[in-house]
């Protein structure tokens, strides 16, 4: 499967009306892990991945996939903070990027039907989505980034504002999806979430990578004091 | 005030009546609006999206001047049309002048500015929100298009009726290239100017009544067929 993987980031910046907002950032995303990106606000989670994942243009450095940028762009999605509901109903927001690819119409409604059983929406189907509660709209944006199958899904703060019941749900979705191997990058500022979803950490302190590891090892033993520090919820 | 009255009788008259010159009038004012509004919105709704969505060195000016035609002179633009429709222009081969054709040309030309301009507005906002939805899905720039008129066509209609409305009220240039031709060109806005100036106000007020009549329809009508404003849908 892993065809556009690693994405390699090498002395990627990301400046605004000069101001450095990301950078000097040197990374790499190996296939099949599920990346979590923490760190405190403003210390660039989003831009990063907007910036991997296309939506926010490197200001200089330079962004590899192991395939062409096209066909990488074409292997991917992004969930953002705040989901984006197309002014259809839920099955057609579901179906909306399998039309993109040309998928039947019968094949797309079938595929809506297994997702939204998958999120507990099915009884919402025909709801207009823009009128769905905010927790179902989160998982109404992960299941439309996850429908069409992608290698790469970066999920952007998906349970912010969540309660306990739709943060499981979200969860349990990526914990399937982690185990069939797709490779997730998901920024949160919920650190049990990330004890309990991740393979891999990169702290981020001030736009750089502070610090990056396995999980295991990096929530036992932390090398930099500054993570050290966030972990155990003092202010960075 | 007894104009006024009369011109109610007039047109109630004219309407229970079924008066044949009016039906045939009417019809004609709705085919030819029609026609224009139609062919106004396939160009205008995707030259709308398109200009909402594309970033060139001067889409401002475009924007501006898009703008500024919203208020082309209807007088000005059926003395263009006139003169590249008439014999010697070049158009002329075509024998279009005096015909319903040549008012759809000289309607299509005054409303599909407007059209574009309130259909870009409302793409405007609607881009905003999808944005970073269409971007990231890699869709293509017709993609893109597509989505946005289909899911900003509450707000596309309203562009429409705009022009719809512009048009059915339209007189000036439709006077000079159509030439309010009895059985041929006569539309009610033509009629009326007619009624007026022969001094029969009651028949021209009647035609007027039925002229708003018919706004008010076609209105009722769309938002009818497009379900807007009812909670559940978009």
């Amino acid at each position: 499967m892993s065809s556009i993987l690693p994405l390699t980031l090498s002395n990627a910046y990301v400046k605004r009306r000069g101001k450095t907002l990301i950078g000097p950032i040197d990374l790499s995303i190996e296939a099949a892990e599920l990346t979590i990106i923490i760190g405190p606000n403003g210390a660039g989670k989003t831009t990063l991945m907007r910036a991997m994942h296309g939506l926010q243009r490197l200001t200089s450095g330079v962004l590899e996939f192991a395939c062409s940028i096209d066909d990488a762009r074409q292997a991917q999605a992004f969930v953002p903070q705040n989901p984006i509901m197309m002014r259809r109903s839920l099955r057609n927001n579901l179906i909306y990027p399998l039309q993109l690819r040309g998928v039947s119409k019968s094949a797309a409604n079938a595929q809506a039907d297994d997702w939204a059983q998958r999120i507990n929406l099915r009884h919402a189907l025909d709801q207009s989505a823009p009128n769905l509660s905010g927790g179902e709209k989160q998982k109404v944006a992960v299941a439309r980034a996850l429908i069409r199958e992608p290698e790469l899904v970066f999920l952007d703060e998906p349970c912010a504002n969540l309660d306990g019941h739709a943060t499981r749900d979200i969860e349990t979705m990526l914990l399937a999806e982690r185990a069939a191997r797709r490779t997730i990058v998901m920024s949160t500022h919920n650190l049990g979430q990330a004890r309990r979803l991740a393979t891999r950490v990169i702290f981020m302190l001030g736009g750089c990578v502070h610090e990056t590891g396995r999980a295991d090892a990096f929530f036992d033993a932390p090398q930099t004091p500054e993570a050290a520090a966030f972990l155990t919820g003092d202010i960075v | 005030m007894d104009n006024i009255w009369d011109g109610i009788k007039a047109a109630v008259y004219l309407l229970v009546t079924f008066d044949r010159d009016l039906m045939e009038i009417t019809l004609r004012s709705l085919q030819v609006t029609l026609s224009a509004v139609a062919i106004s919105s396939f160009v205008a709704l995707p030259f709308g999206a398109w200009l909402a969505i594309r970033r060139f060195r001067l889409r401002r000016a475009a924007i501006a001047v898009l703008n500024a035609l919203m208020g082309l002179p209807p007088v000005v633009v059926g003395l263009v049309v006139y003169l590249l429709l008439s014999r010697s222009g070049p158009f002329g081969v075509l024998d279009l002048l005096f015909t319903p054709a040549a008012m759809i040309i000289a309607q299509v030309i005054i409303i599909t500015p407007l059209i574009a301009s309130i259909a870009h507005q409302a793409i405007r906002e609607l881009w905003a929100e999808y944005h970073d939805l269409l971007i990231s899905m890699n869709t293509t720039s017709g993609q893109r298009i597509r989505t946005l008129i289909w899911d900003g066509r509450r707000a596309l209609i309203t562009a429409a009726l705009a022009g719809f409305g512009r048009a059915i009220g339209e007189v000036g240039a439709i006077m000079i290239v159509g030439g309010n031709i009895d059985h041929a060109t006569r539309v009610l806005t033509t009629a009326i100017a007619l009624e007026t100036g022969k001094g029969d106000f009651a028949l021209a007020l009647g035609l007027g009544f039925v002229l708003i009549f018919l706004s008010l329809l076609v209105n009722f009508a769309t938002h009818a067929l497009g379900r807007t404003e009812r909670g559940k849908f978009w």
